[in-house]
């Protein structure tokens, strides 16, 4: 298990809320939306899916990207990943 | 001679959508979401479908979910908003001449601790802006109206609703099933949030509808599973139907001003003659908001089930009520909210016009109708009982 880091007021220069989209949708979101921003930027994914808890810090690691942190919103949770190259 | 002049029930698919769809039940068979060519060519379609129900209505492709019904699109609207705006409050406004999809919906969400407001209409079947103002609580989510009524055809004001709605923050879905490619739709003009669409209700196949959903409004899934429809619509996609209904939303949109000139033509004098040749006969619905090819009566002493099973045997085919509440044989809730009283309400008739009807057909009708009133009134037991019971205090307005 990755570990978790949880972080408040984090600015994002590109955001995509999937709130009540089904897994793996969010997945998908992260790969489409990490092609939009440049090296450097910062991605937030908004949603109510807890397994992205796991599959987020995951797939920064796999893939290389920063995973800087998650924002637990009351309902939601909000990712917020950095694109690194 | 055939007559069908039920198009609020279904429509007849047009062959060159027919001719569409016919790849996709073939060698085009792949599954959308698979990652070879097959499967690519099969998403490909789809989203063309997509792109095409999306002109129809104005709407972003990515605003278009596909479903399986008019019922599925309006269950996961009033469901889907209703349960992802739960936190903000529980209260949902509909009208009381909602199709079933709605009303059943509505009264799920009744059982399930929301509180519902069902509006009341006019004597034409039209929802005041002004009552829906009144029945805004701070606990109000939702505003659900029927763009046009299948069974009266009248056209609900939504822009005026719009309006007050989004004075309150308020989500609006509209009903537009019967509308959609019948009239022009557009939903930036109307401002709705959501708006439910049936394809076999514009020459397109069955099982297959379509839920606009304003980009970035969150709606809570009526079906779990996989990432179909950007994940808010489970479910292997019915490709032959959405590809159906993309082509028969790309002629509606082109051929939807002569077919509406053609329906209102036939219409209007169907009207005129049925008005002239028949006694004791009542116009409902609106006179001129109402759906172009769509003429609604309440006939007098005898039972709509009567007058349609005559008809049908002269080979025309209408509606009387909506398809439940003739099966139910009650009077119909919609025709009673307007006024209508029961006995009248018994006697409706429905005759819904499509692009393919013609002149002849019309001249068959209006000389079939008014023999098969005067056969079944002639052995009606109502009528005899009305006229000793003194003048029938039953007619509207």
């Amino acid at each position: 298990m990755s570990k978790l880091k949880f972080v408040e007021n984090i600015k994002a220069d590109l955001t995509a809320d999937i709130v009540y989209m089904m897994c793996p949708m969010h997945l998908l979101k992260l790969q489409e939306m990490i092609k939009k921003v440049e090296p450097g930027q910062i991605i937030e994914i908004i949603t109510d899916y807890d397994g992205a808890l796991e599959d987020i810090p995951q797939w920064c690691e796999k893939t290389g990207h920063e995973f800087i942190g998650v924002e637990d919103d009351t309902d939601f949770f909000k990712f917020y990943i950095r694109r690194t190259k | 001679m055939k007559a069908y002049f039920d198009h609020v029930a279904t429509n007849p698919l047009d062959p060159r959508v027919l001719e569409a769809m016919m790849p996709y039940f073939k060698e085009e068979f792949g599954n959308p979401q698979s990652v070879y060519d097959l499967g690519i060519r099969a998403r490909e379609a789809v989203e063309k479908a997509r792109q095409q129900v999306a002109s129809l209505i104005n709407a972003k492709p990515s605003e278009i979910i596909f479903t399986s019904s008019g019922a599925e699109s309006n269950n996961f609207a009033l469901r889907g908003i209703a349960l992802a705006r739960q936190n903000e409050g529980r209260h949902v406004i509909v009208s009381k001449v909602e199709h079933h999809s709605i009303l059943n919906s509505a009264r799920f969400l009744e059982k399930s601790g929301f509180t519902v407001t069902f509006l009341p209409v006019d004597k034409y079947g039209m929802v005041d802006p002004d009552t829906v103002k009144k029945s805004i609580t701070k606990e109000t989510t939702l505003i659900s109206i029927i763009h046009a009524s299948s069974e009266v055809g009248t056209i609900q004001p939504i822009k005026e609703i719009v309006k007050i709605a989004k004075e309150h923050n308020i989500i609006v879905h509209t009903d537009a099933v019967a509308s959609t490619g019948n009239i022009p739709v557009d939903v930036k003009d109307l401002g709705v949030d959501l708006l439910s669409m049936a394809a076999h209700q514009f020459y397109g196949p069955k099982g297959a509808g379509a839920l606009y959903v304003r980009e970035g409004l969150r709606i809570v899934p009526l079906i779990y599973g996989g990432i179909q429809e950007g994940g808010r619509r489970a479910g292997t996609e019915n490709v032959p139907a959405i590809v159906g209904m993309g082509m028969a939303a790309e002629l509606a949109k082109k051929e939807l001003p002569e077919r509406i000139d053609h329906v209102k033509r036939l219409r209007d004098r169907l009207v005129k003659e049925t008005m002239a040749r028949v006694e004791n006969i009542y116009f409902t619905g609106h006179p001129e908001e109402r759906l172009p090819g769509h003429a609604s009566f309440c006939v007098e002493f005898i039972e709509g089930e009567a007058m349609l099973l005559m008809l049908a045997a002269r080979g025309i085919y209408g509606a009387s009520g909506s398809a439940c509440s003739s099966k139910a044989l009650k009077a119909s809730p919609i025709l009673l909210s307007m006024g209508i009283p029961a006995q009248l309400a018994q006697g409706s008739v429905v005759f819904s016009l499509g692009k393919d009807n013609t002149e002849e057909e019309v001249d068959y009708f209006i000389n079939e109708f008014p023999q098969i009133i005067k056969r079944l009134r002639e052995i009606s037991p109502y009528q005899k009982g009305w006229e000793e019971a003194g003048s029938p205090a039953c007619k509207p307005e």
